[in-house]
């Protein structure tokens, strides 16, 4: 099932539910026809989009509001902050191209902060699916859910087939007694490849798809840090407020710690290249991540990675 | 075909074909938004040949003039016309999208002669308000001049811009507006109308011309005049054609962004020259 699929059944089952767009049609191109009146496209607007997202919702409605993620996330911040938060409204976020999936645009649509601030707006939670498979698992009950939401939307293919979701629990893919690798979104495919190399080359290795960002699954963390030798923190994000940061506010809570590996863009935006490129070159890909946990160079091959549709 | 309308402006149109073939080259191994960029080749040939005080050899000279590409998607008729005007070589226009150099779907710093990053709309009118008042304090009679989207209108700080900048006077200040009628793969006035335009420009205090924004000898006229009035914004609307010079993608909502074949590029470069119309192949994006 696609996103679109997945959205049509769920607005056509709840006639709550309203689908706005900020001009991004990517993912919901036949939704016009299907709901007429309860798709609303704002043109290039994200803030009045989500304070439109926020009077819908106090008339009872659940907005399903669709933008790139940098301008759903950061031109419309306060907008989300004051109507959404503070209010505590059903709003609920679909980011286009977060992360690395904007390639080639350059770092004006280089949503690599999304992760941080959501998650600091009270009531938010926040998610990020690691292919389509998990998003179409994911958002029936993020959308069900009375809270506001953030999802990096992800609609890119993977062979895996995911376990159902709860919201707040991380999906334990493996467990390691020498690395565990504990990653979200569209980086989950190269842990895949990697955790592979790793095991080749003789380690325990664990795989952790945290799902879910806010709430998090402390216990998955804390179990992970205190089985593993290492615990490697993998986000296509800043390396301030993502993942690294909530592994070490989770360890800090609990008055433990534990020995984490980074990996991370730490003080600078990635290189506008094709996707190929950009895992390549800023060190992402399957193999780099191993060679990296592995502090040496293997003779392994990293499979082809394919270039997303371009999505505007 | 682009028609020779006038042999006064024979060396610009002579120029503009050769941006337009630039911009159908970049227009493949990931593509970029052609048509964008097509609708704004004859406005950003004009400035930087006729109007702009900008050239190789001042481009880190505080006394110039600035041209901020706002829009952004437009990026490539920018190249087109650098590497046209001996701001940019040639061959880097090959390096688009790759590793070894800085040209991408969106305007940045590192290509000398950008002045500033862009690409999030509605963020360039502001910056280059902040330019002009510099220009005012300090006593610089250079000019600031902005180009932004039709699209790009829908978003707030544009009108916010215009506010400001008619509350500061700003008759140093030129907003361009490249209006192709079109935004992503929609026609403006079915989705968020902006027209009257111009009428809306007035209300907001900017002193307003309209014209065709493929003519040159309007482009001329209209450019010549400015300040057209003085302690005022100023404001152009550019009617143009989004994909103009391409038959086969002018004004198609389905070819907004391009990412042609190889065989494509050569019947689109035969086709720029009025030879015969092409047949595209390669996918469209799904318009509804």
């Amino acid at each position: 099932m696609s996103y679109e699929e997945l959205l049509t059944q769920t607005a056509l089952a709840n006639e709550q539910v309203i689908v706005m767009t900020a001009e991004n049609r990517a993912l919901v191109r036949n939704l016009p026809g299907i709901l007429g009146k309860r798709f609303i496209d704002t043109g290039i607007t994200e803030q009045t989009m989500i304070g439109a997202a926020a009077g819908l919702a106090l008339r009872g409605r659940t907005p399903v509001v669709h933008a790139l993620a940098a301008f759903l996330t950061m031109r419309a911040f306060e907008f989300v902050r004051t109507d959404v938060g503070i209010a505590n409204l059903p709003v609920k976020l679909s980011s286009f191209i977060p992360g690395f999936l904007s390639d080639g645009n350059g770092p004006t649509h280089q949503a690599i902060e999304d992760i941080s601030i959501m998650r600091g707006i009270p009531n938010v939670t926040v998610f990020a699916p690691a292919d389509e498979d998990d998003l179409v698992k994911m958002l029936p009950q993020i959308w069900e859910s009375k809270s506001p939401a953030y999802t990096r939307i992800n609609t890119r293919k993977t062979s895996y087939v995911h376990e159902p979701f709860t919201p707040g629990k991380a999906e334990v893919i493996s467990e390691g007694s020498d690395v565990t690798i504990l990653t979200y979104g569209l980086l989950f495919e190269q842990a895949l490849i990697a955790v592979e190399m790793l095991k080749s080359e003789g380690l325990s290795v664990g795989l952790i798809n945290m799902r879910s960002l806010k709430p998090v699954d402390e216990q998955a963390i804390l179990k992970a840090s205190a089985q593993s030798k290492l615990v490697v923190t993998l986000e296509d994000h800043f390396l301030i407020g993502g993942l690294y940061t909530i592994v070490a506010e989770v360890l800090l809570k609990h008055r433990t710690t534990a020995n984490v590996l980074p990996m991370a863009l730490n003080e600078k935006w990635f290189r506008p290249t094709l996707l190929p490129s950009v895992l390549e070159h800023e060190g992402f890909t399957g193999k780099q991540i191993a060679e990296k946990i592995l502090g040496y160079q293997t003779a392994h091959n990293q499979p082809q990675i394919l270039t997303p549709e371009f999505s505007e | 075909m682009i028609t020779v309308e006038n042999n006064n402006y024979q060396e610009l149109t002579d120029t503009a074909l050769k941006v337009r073939e630039h911009i159908i080259r970049m227009s493949t191994d990931g593509g970029c938004f052609t048509g964008a960029s097509l609708s704004a080749v004859d406005l950003i040939v004009y400035l930087y040949s006729s109007f702009l005080n900008i050239n190789k050899d001042n481009l880190n000279n505080p006394d110039r003039d600035y041209l901020f590409l706002s829009k952004g998607h437009d990026v490539p008729a920018l190249y087109g016309t650098f590497a046209e005007l001996g701001l940019l070589e040639k061959e880097r226009l090959k390096n688009h999208l790759l590793l070894n150099d800085h040209i991408y779907w969106h305007p940045n710093t590192k290509i000398p002669g950008i002045e500033f990053h862009s690409g999030s709309l509605g963020h360039l009118p502001s910056v280059a308000i902040g330019v002009a008042m510099d220009l005012k304090i300090s006593g610089s009679t250079n000019k600031v001049v902005c180009i932004l989207g039709d699209g790009e209108l829908n978003e707030g700080t544009c009108w916010e811009a215009m506010l400001v900048a008619s509350a500061y006077k700003l008759d140093n200040l030129l907003f361009v507006v490249d209006r192709n009628h079109f935004q992503a793969n929609m026609r403006t006035e079915d989705l968020i109308p902006l027209e009257p335009l111009a009428d809306k420009f007035e209300a907001f205090g900017a002193a307003v011309k309209r014209i065709d924004g493929h003519s040159f000898a309007e482009l001329d006229e209209a450019f010549g005049a400015f300040p057209f009035q003085t302690g005022k914004l100023n404001v152009i609307i550019a009617d143009t054609v989004r994909g103009k010079g391409l038959p086969s993608i002018q004004e198609r909502a389905d070819r907004w962004f391009c990412n042609f074949n190889a065989d494509e590029i050569e019947q689109l470069l035969l086709e720029l020259h009025g030879e015969h119309q092409t047949t595209l192949t390669s996918e469209t994006l799904v318009v509804r």
